[in-house]
């Protein structure tokens, strides 16, 4: 089992805990990576508001290069699945559309011929090393955790372009997964919401608001962590949750993990290697209740 | 067939007007919609169930309620599709408006709000002889924004507007920019300026809800893309969002890849002391975690990021 691996900018920047937990867990599983250190950003959304043909043409770069060392790519951020998968859905459907962005990448000695598959690491664990395998690495028992999901709109919205037609349990992924770590799920409306990072700031007031109403609702319905397997969620619910809290007279105090995070503890691995320490809201009382020291 | 529906019922003028969840069975058959389902419990099981609809076909736009979640019309959507093996459908009424009485809402606040953008064509000059004469194609690519029924569904599960009253909301922009973008408008100008404003294009978080769940695809949210970039062309460049748009755009560009450092820095503005002082504890928090990224010049470019640049020189339009 091998990908290109695409760990997107905020992996590589400010949430680097998600990088080295994915790493950790990728090899503890025997799924092997090659990283795309000349991938571009996907644009994000962002790129596209002013320019979508700038943002297919890049991603279209990014496919190319995976499709020519043959690996479908591996994202760990739901942002950047989520811009991938519309813009090669545009790029596939449309062969004219592909002929002319295909003149611009022949320029860079590149051709995007549409057969790259871009599949998130919560896909890849529940689809392509699949609930058999991974119950075989869970060897710690997480048992009496309660976590609520997060998902990111981009892993749900448009559910045109992201196969849910072919495979409606992605829809119910995180929930899957975190039954299969031995966690309890803690379902609430607000996992299929907006974390508010997009407005963080163009409106600080909004955004924190949005980061106050889910963790506020999970923590009141007795979640002990949530689970995100979105960086971009992840900054907005952890780094800004301590000025969000200001909202609430009890406070909030909600440990946010990475996908990978969660998963690398029921492995069995060691809280230092997957970086639970750089989190801001610290996971430690969530991970004694577990009988996890870190 | 039979199906079982839990239904949110409120009545204002009870004794104790509570909210509460009650369980219906109804008489349905394979091809019977939400809509049908409610009025069977209407008809023969309790006639108190407040239920609006008209046209039954999904073109009045009066029967959008919350089906497992969801804002969708009752009309439009059939039973087996919300449950192929007999589960129970949740119906609630839309969300981010007052409750009337059960599943009935109150339009106001979607009326107010769609008002606000002044619906209506305010041509420039005098009034031609005849009829406005337009080339059909500078009218087709509103085609898809004039299919809009007023049903209020995106409303109903708009993110921002849950957080934020005064926002003005996806159907709104949705109207704003059919008239924005119509070659007869006189008054673009004076709109975008209005719709860069508290509430307007900028605090749209871009999550989609509004794209997925509106039943005559709309897609308000691209329309609302649409107009922040009619806005930063019009010379609106001064708002935090504008400024957000160009300097991801330039992150993109440098590097191949995004600072986030850089790009909070240059939305907030380099010279805005007292909001980036705000940012400062957070920033601090993440220091002492190790988490926060080098900010630029120390950030490195992604390897062949010049076929990037290139890539950008070929396709960007400079504002
Ligand atoms: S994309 Fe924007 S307008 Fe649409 S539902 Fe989300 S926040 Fe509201
Ligand atoms: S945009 Fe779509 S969902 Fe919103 S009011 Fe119009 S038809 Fe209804
Ligand atoms: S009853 Fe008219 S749209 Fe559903």
């Amino acid at each position: 089992m091998k990908y290109a691996f695409f760990p997107g900018c905020v992996a590589r920047g400010g949430t680097p805990e998600l990088y080295m937990s994915t790493v950790q867990v990728c090899r503890g599983l025997g799924i092997e990576l090659e990283e795309m250190v000349s991938a571009s950003c996907t644009g994000a959304g962002v790129l596209q508001e002013k320019n979508r043909k700038l943002g297919d043409t890049l991603n279209a770069r990014n496919f190319a290069l995976a499709e020519r060392i043959g690996l479908p790519i591996m994202t760990i951020c739901s942002t950047c699945q989520g811009v991938m998968s519309q813009a090669n859905k545009r790029l596939r459907e449309d062969a004219g559309y592909l002929a002319e962005i295909n003149e611009v990448l022949a320029e860079e000695g590149l051709e995007y011929k549409g057969t790259t598959e871009v599949k998130h690491l919560l896909w890849i664990l529940l689809e392509d090393v699949g609930v058999e395998a991974l119950k075989r690495h869970v060897v710690r028992s997480i048992k009496g955790l309660r976590i609520a999901p997060f998902y990111g709109c981009y892993m749900l919205r448009p559910s045109d372009a992201l196969g849910f037609g072919e495979r409606p349990e992605r829809q119910h992924a995180l929930e899957t997964l975190i039954a299969l770590v031995g966690a309890e799920v803690v379902d609430f409306p607000g996992k299929s919401r907006c974390c508010g990072f997009p407005i963080l700031t163009i409106n600080e007031r909004n955004s924190l608001r949005m980061v106050a109403k889910h963790t506020g609702e999970a923590k009141d319905l007795g979640a002990d962590a949530m689970v995100t397997p979105c960086p971009l969620c992840h900054l907005n619910l952890d780094g800004f949750q301590p000025k969000a809290a200001k909202q609430r007279p009890t406070g909030i105090d909600l440990p946010i993990l990475h996908l990978p995070q969660m998963l690398g503890l029921a492995m069995g691995m060691d809280t230092e290697a997957l970086g639970l320490k750089r989190n801001i809201v610290s996971p430690k009382k969530a991970l004694e209740k577990a009988g996890v020291q870190m | 067939m039979q199906v079982k529906l839990k239904v949110r019922r409120y009545n204002p003028e009870a004794e104790n007007p509570v909210a509460y969840q009650q369980e219906f069975t109804a008489e349905v058959e394979a091809y019977s919609s939400v809509l049908d389902a409610l009025m069977y419990l209407r008809e023969y099981v309790d006639d108190s169930l407040a239920v609006r609809c008209s046209c039954r076909g999904a073109i009045c736009g009066s029967c959008g309620v919350r089906i497992n979640g969801q804002a969708t019309l009752a009309c439009k959507t059939k039973v087996v599709s919300v449950a192929p093996h007999g589960e129970t459908i949740t119906v609630e009424p839309m969300g981010n408006m007052p409750v009337l009485k059960d599943l009935v809402t109150d339009m106001k606040p979607f009326w107010d709000k769609v008002r606000q953008v002044t619906p209506w064509l305010q041509p420039e000059g005098l009034e031609p002889e005849g009829e406005y004469v337009v080339p059909p194609e500078s009218m087709t690519h509103l085609n898809g924004v004039m299919g809009c029924i007023m049903c209020g569904v995106c409303v109903s599960d708009c993110t921002a507007l849950e957080v934020d009253s005064n926002f003005i909301g996806p159907a709104a922009l949705a109207k704003a920019y059919r008239f924005a973008a119509d070659p007869r408008d006189g008054e673009s100008q004076e709109r975008l300026r209005a719709l860069n404003e508290y509430g307007g294009i900028w605090d749209c978080t871009r999550c989609m809800e509004c794209v997925e769940v509106c039943p005559k695809g709309v897609a308000p949210m691209d329309r609302i893309m649409a107009l922040r970039e009619k806005a930063m062309a019009a010379g609106f460049t001064n708002t935090y969002g504008a400024r957000h748009a160009e300097a991801f755009s330039d992150s993109v560009k440098e590097g191949g890849r995004l600072d986030e450092t850089m790009l909070a820095i240059r939305t907030i503005g380099f010279f805005n002391v007292p909001k980036l002082l705000s940012m400062a504890p957070v920033a601090l928090r993440a220091l002492v975690h190790r988490k926060l990224p080098m900010p630029s010049p120390f950030h490195a470019p992604i390897p062949d990021v010049h076929q990037v640049q290139r890539i950008f020189g070929r396709l960007e339009k400079k504002l």
